[in-house]
C-alpha cells in the first residue's frame, strides 16, 4: 500500500505530458513519469520516493510505437518487456530483458522505466550500448535524438521534465552474432552479479557489462584490448580487467576481486563463443 | 486527458462483469480487489512484487496486483482467481497434489492457467522458467509442475 496520495494524470500526447511536467512541477508537486510503475510503487511504499502526481504514458501513441521500418527498429518507451521478448525484432535485446526480474514483471516494466529507473542496474541499456541505439527524448524546447552512448553516462542524462520517447536501432544491428551472460550470486532470478552482453560487427567485439562497476557501461579501450588480434587471448583479458575504468563493486553480492574472477570466465566464453566469426 | 484525484468511482472489468469501485490513485489493484470488490483469492505476501501471492490476470498475462495502481485497470479485462471457474489448471491442482496451505495456490493457479493459454506446447524451460515468478513456502514446486504438464498434455 502506498502511504501517500497524489493525482493520476494520463495525456495523449508528448505535448500534453511535457507541459503538464512543467504545470505541476511549478506548482511544486515534483511530478514522476510513469510507465510500468513497478518501482515506482514498491518505493513508494517504504517511502523511498514521493510525488504530488503521476503522469502515466502509456496512452501516447508515439510511446507504443514497436516495428521495423525503413531499415530502423523503434521501440516506444511504454511498451513492455514482454512485448520485447514476444515480437523479438532484436534477438539481443530480447534475451536482455528475458532475464530482468521474472516473467510477470517483465508484463509490467516497460523499456523506458528500465531505462531510466534509479535501481543502478538497468540492463536493457546494455544491447542499447553495444548496437550503437539512438534515444529519442521529448522536453519543453522539443523533441532530439541522441546517441545511447552520449545520453546514457551512468544513468541517463536527461533535462528536467524530459520524457523518454522512443529507442531506434539501426537494422543492420538487429542480427549480427551476439552473445549475453548473465551471472547471480544464487537465484537465476536475481540482480546481476555481471551480465555482459556482446556482439560483433565487421569482426570487432562490443562489450557493454551491468553489475560490475555502480553503473552500466561500455568502454571503447576496453574493446580495443579485447579486440587486438596481437595478444593472445588470455593476456587480452588479463588486460582487460586491469583497465577497468571505474571502481568494481564490493557488496554483498561478491566482493570485486570474486567479480573478476567470474569475468574472466565469462570474457574466455566470449571469445570462444565468437571464435568462427572472429 | 484522464485525470483522477482523490477518491473517485471508476469502472472496472472484472471476470467478464463490469464493477463500480471507489478508490484513489495511489491505491494498487490488490488492495482495491480485496477490500473493495471482496475479492480475496489474490493474496497479499510480501507486497513488493517478489512472491507472486496476489497473481491476476491482465488481458491474460499474469501480472502482481500489488505492482498495479487501481487507475491503470481501466479500460483491461481483470482476471482473478474467483474468475476461472472450473478451469482445467485447479481439477490438476487437486488430482496432482499442488499445494499444502493454499496461500500461493491462486497465484500459482493464475499463472499456470496463463502459460496454457499463451504456450500450450511449453517445453519444460519455459515451464520453469513461468514457475518461478511464484514462490511456495511449503515447496509444491515439484507437483505444480506436474499440474502443469497434464493439462498441457490435454492439449
Amino acid at each position: 500500500m502506498i502511504p501517500f496520495n497524489f493525482d493520476y494524470y494520463k495525456p495523449n500526447t508528448l505535448a500534453e505530458a511535457v507541459n503538464l511536467y512543467a504545470k505541476l512541477d511549478s506548482q511544486g508537486k515534483e511530478p514522476i513519469y510513469y510507465g510500468g510503475g513497478t518501482e515506482f510503487i514498491s518505493m513508494a511504499r517504504v517511502h523511498n520516493v514521493k510525488t504530488k502526481a503521476v503522469i502515466d504514458i502509456k496512452n501516447i501513441p508515439e510511446c507504443n510505437v514497436h516495428g521495423l521500418v525503413n531499415g530502423k527498429l523503434t521501440i516506444g518507451s511504454a511498451i513492455t518487456l514482454t512485448d520485447i521478448a514476444v515480437k523479438n525484432h532484436f534477438p539481443l535485446l530480447s534475451l536482455t530483458v528475458k532475464r530482468i526480474a521474472d516473467h510477470t514483471i517483465q508484463d509490467k516494466i516497460t523499456l523506458g522505466g528500465n531505462l531510466a529507473g534509479t535501481i543502478i542496474y538497468r540492463e536493457a541499456v546494455l544491447p542499447l550500448m553495444v548496437a550503437n541505439a539512438h534515444i529519442v527524448l521529448e522536453g519543453l524546447k522539443g523533441k532530439r535524438t541522441v546517441a545511447t552512448m552520449d545520453v546514457f553516462k551512468g544513468k541517463m542524462k536527461l533535462f528536467k521534465g524530459e520524457l523518454i520517447v522512443q529507442i531506434i536501432v539501426e537494422e543492420k544491428y538487429l542480427n549480427l552474432p551476439y552473445i549475453h551472460v548473465k551471472r547471480t550470486k544464487n537465484e537465476k532470478i536475481d540482480y546481476p552479479l555481471i551480465t555482459l552482453v556482446a556482439l560483433v560487427d565487421q569482426t570487432k567485439i562490443h562489450i557493454a557489462f551491468s553489475g560490475l562497476c555502480a553503473f552500466p557501461f561500455r568502454d571503447i579501450s576496453l574493446e580495443n584490448i579485447l579486440n587486438d588480434g596481437n595478444l593472445l587471448q588470455n593476456k587480452r583479458i588479463k588486460m582487460l580487467i586491469e583497465n577497468i575504468p571505474h571502481e568494481i563493486l564490493e557488496d554483498l553480492g561478491g566482493s570485486s576481486e570474486y567479480r573478476k574472477f567470474v569475468l574472466h570466465k565469462m570474457l574466455y566464453e566470449v571469445l570462444e563463443n565468437f571464435q568462427e566469426v572472429l | 486527458m484522464l485525470i483522477i484525484s482523490g477518491n473517485t468511482p471508476l469502472a472496472l472489468n472484472i471476470n467478464g462483469e463490469e464493477r463500480e469501485v471507489i478508490a484513489k490513485p495511489s491505491d494498487t489493484l490488490l488492495y482495491t480487489l480485496r477490500n473493495e470488490l471482496g475479492l480475496t483469492g489474490a493474496k497479499p505476501g510480501c507486497e513488493n512484487g517478489d512472491c507472486g501471492a496476489c497473481t491476476i490476470l491482465v488481458d491474460d498475462w499474469p501480472i502482481k496486483s500489488c505492482l498495479m495502481l487501481t487507475v491503470e485497470a481501466i479500460g483491461k479485462k481483470i482476471t482473478t482467481i474467483e474468475g476461472l471457474k472450473n478451469a482445467p489448471i485447479q481439477k490438476a491442482f487437486v488430482e496432482n497434489w499442488g499445494f499444502q496451505c493454499g496461500y500461493c495456490t491462486s497465484g500459482f493457479l493464475m499463472v499456470c492457467h496463463s502459460l496454457s493459454i499463451h504456450h500450450p506446447n511449453a517445453d519444460d524451460y519455459t515451464i520453469e522458467e513461468w514457475l518461478q515468478s511464484n514462490l511456495c513456502r511449503c515447496t509444491s514446486y515439484q507437483e505444480i509442475g506436474e499440474a502443469v504438464k497434464s493439462i498441457l498434455k490435454q492439449k
